[in-house]
């Protein structure tokens, strides 16, 4: 078996991954090619451009594998429906047909929608929270390691703890559904008014505007920890179950009155309402990281599943599970179960050495790139104003001048990222030092609430400058303070959300509330370009650090080719667009209205 | 598909899931009849009398 792709899709996040004698050699989310948000439908674009990376035609694949296996989530599925019955009939009858129309029968689907697969290529199917953990573990720098797997729900298990050794990995154990951390946390971002598997980032980023005022009620009455990592969920608050809202009317009593809804002004009590839920997650996680390492007897502990994108309880774990290591798959959600489906079918039958302390993960940069050539095809069509800059010098010289005057960023270099964190590839770009660079990206460029942080790309070299983090955080999945003597008292008068206005310490831009950023550490080894782009700004400006936030609008997937952004370009308020060696800017280009491909629409 | 119902029962067997065999049963013909509406060659066999 050499040439493994691995597929995930039908729930959300639909993604492919390609890997060729152990090499991860292409991965990508098919919401990046579709151009909606979440896709769910069978990741066709992503697997034709995995192959066409690797060289490969349909034929030449030796082994398909899917990220779970249908028939047991299909029985717990009928399962649940009977358990609660006849109250989830509608909900069962709405699921029916998308079940009999081929999520059951996928080896049928795979085969109809990859015509020409070899008769020699095997259908494998790992299941859910395989699929993770090996996500998390085989691309990982260890050689042993803990692993905790969280999410909403796989096929029966929510939350895994495992173990993994050279090739070997092996699930120890599991929590299984409906008592979930994923599923409680994404009652608590329904409830709060944001949509559920993409609106929990904003969940986490709201929780340091409030205090953890139900905490309390959340430990007595939803959840009950226990001293060994496992909780059990109350169920009579929950109306998952039956395949309708998250939350249930019990729920909306217990937290004193309806759910936000999606445009309503965000309350002090759906601040403090995310910032308890927030930290009874972290204790959860805590909870469950220690029982991994006193199960495994390693410090070293891998992390994949949709809860550890929670980059602040992942920071919190850092600091205070005593950890030796800890590494997070990138593309933690369900798009990187199509890596870990792939990764696990090759190491059952390959040993696995790990050199040196690199991940395999290629910094994550799995996706399509486009030549010089192709870009300037795209902008001749839609008759972009550009200039052509002779080569990466004259590209970072420009670029650097103008992110250190101020100006708001598209950078578009190199291969496209894997996982929901543009990583300085597709990314927006700003200065951290600007007191007014939050509200002008947040307003002008995204489009989206204004109370949501922007993360620092910093050079690794110079993190402990900044932040008080001295470990890598390639991934923007570590949450750290910013270190105390950068701190400014702030002296505004903003209260609320508007607080995100006030200057709080020298990189006002990057600083939260609760004086925290979301890392991002560069190296050359892992994005060569970004970080002498990140070194051309420090040689400028003196700081090694700029705001990268993904190349996108709300409600939009993250820009994939030229064309993308170029389309996203003009219609936000950015200054300037690097794709490739071109610069693109906004002052120049006629004012024209180009049609988006999706909606403004919450998210 | 017919693979799918051996490794669906083979699962229920192993599983000791019985009870979920008659849901399975009632689901299959559902399966089957939307299959067989759908087919214009089987409609005089599903509705005689029209």
């Amino acid at each position: 078996m050499r040439n493994i792709l691995g597929i995930s899709a039908f729930y959300h996040d639909s993604a492919a991954a390609l890997v060729q004698s152990g090499d991860i050699v292409a991965a990508a989310q098919e919401e990046r090619f579709t151009r909606r948000k979440n896709e769910e439908g069978f990741p066709t674009q992503a697997i034709e451009y995995c192959l066409r990376e690797g060289g490969l035609s349909v034929g030449d694949l030796d082994a398909v594998v899917f990220y779970d296996k249908p028939i047991l989530k299909f029985s717990r599925m009928l399962e649940t429906y009977l358990a609660v019955a006849p109250r989830g009939l509608k909900g069962f009858v709405r699921a029916l047909p998308g079940w009999l129309a081929g999520k059951l029968n996928l080896r049928g689907t795979i085969q109809d929608e990859l015509p020409g697969l070899s008769s020699q290529c095997q259908l494998l199917f790992t299941q859910h929270h395989e699929a993770h953990a090996a996500s998390a573990f085989f691309p990982s720098p260890f050689a042993d390691a803990a692993i905790v797997t969280v999410d909403g729900v796989g096929e029966y298990a929510s939350t895994t703890v495992g173990r993994g050794r050279g090739n070997e990995l092996e699930l120890l154990q599991e929590l299984r559904f409906p008592h979930s951390l994923g599923l409680l946390y994404s009652a608590f971002t329904a409830y709060s008014g944001f949509r559920v598997n993409s609106g929990e980032y904003k969940l986490m980023g709201l929780a340091p505007y409030g205090e953890p005022k139900f905490a309390d009620l959340i430990r007595q009455e939803l959840l009950d920890l226990k001293p060994d990592g496992s909780f059990w969920l109350n169920l009579e608050y929950f109306d998952f179950l039956f395949g309708e809202r998250m939350a249930g009317s019990r729920f909306h009593e217990l937290f004193g009155g309806p759910p936000r809804a999606p445009e309503d002004p965000v309350t002090p009590r759906h601040c403090d309402l995310a910032r308890s839920i927030q930290v009874v997650t972290e204790e959860a996680m805590l909870g469950l990281v220690r029982q991994a390492v006193t199960l495994t007897g390693s410090k070293n502990v891998c992390l994949a599943g949709g809860v550890a994108l929670n980059c602040v309880a992942n920071g919190r774990l850092w600091r205070e599970a005593g950890l030796e290591g800890l590494w997070i798959q990138p593309a933690a959600g369900d798009a990187g179960g199509a890596l870990g489906a792939a990764l696990a079918a090759w190491y059952r039958q390959n040993p696995r050495v790990v050199q040196g302390s690199q991940d395999a993960m290629r910094g994550a940069l799995l996706g399509p790139s486009y030549s010089n050539a192709e870009v300037e095809v795209v902008l001749q069509r839609e008759g972009a104003i550009y200039e052509r800059l002779p080569d990466d010098e004259a590209l970072l010289h420009r670029a650097a001048e103008l992110l250190a005057a101020g100006n708001v960023v598209g950078w578009v270099q190199g291969r496209m990222e894997f996982g929901p964190r543009a990583l300085g590839c597709r990314s927006i770009l700003g200065d951290p030092r600007s007191t007014a660079m939050q509200s002008v990206m947040n307003l002008k460029v995204k489009f989206r609430e204004s109370f949501r942080p922007f993360a620092p790309a910093v050079l690794r070299e110079r993190v402990a400058e900044y932040f008080e983090l001295e470990t890598d955080s390639p991934y923007m999945l570590l949450v750290a303070p910013v270190r105390t003597d950068l701190r400014r008292v702030p002296t505004g008068a903003e209260a609320g959300l508007d607080r995100v206005k006030q200057v709080r310490s020298t990189l006002p831009a990057v600083t939260h509330v609760d004086y925290s950023a979301r890392v991002q550490t560069v190296t050359a080894e892992q994005n060569p370009l970004f970080y002498r782009l990140i070194t051309r700004f420090a040689e400028l400006t003196g700081y090694g650090v700029l705001v990268n936030t993904s190349f996108n609008v709300r409600g939009e997937p993250i820009v994939c080719s030229p064309e993308d952004a170029w389309r996203c370009f003009m219609n936000t308020e950015m200054d300037q667009l690097f794709v490739g060696h071109f610069l693109i800017e906004r002052r120049r280009q006629t004012r024209k209205a180009v049609e988006r491909t999706v909606p403004l629409t919450p998210d | 598909m017919w693979q799918l119902l051996r490794e669906l029962m083979t699962f229920l067997r192993q599983e000791k899931k019985w009870w979920l065999v008659p849901l399975v049963i009632v689901l299959v013909l559902l399966a089957l009849l939307v299959l067989f509406s759908a087919n214009p060659a089987l409609a005089p066999f599903m509705y005689p009398f029209i």
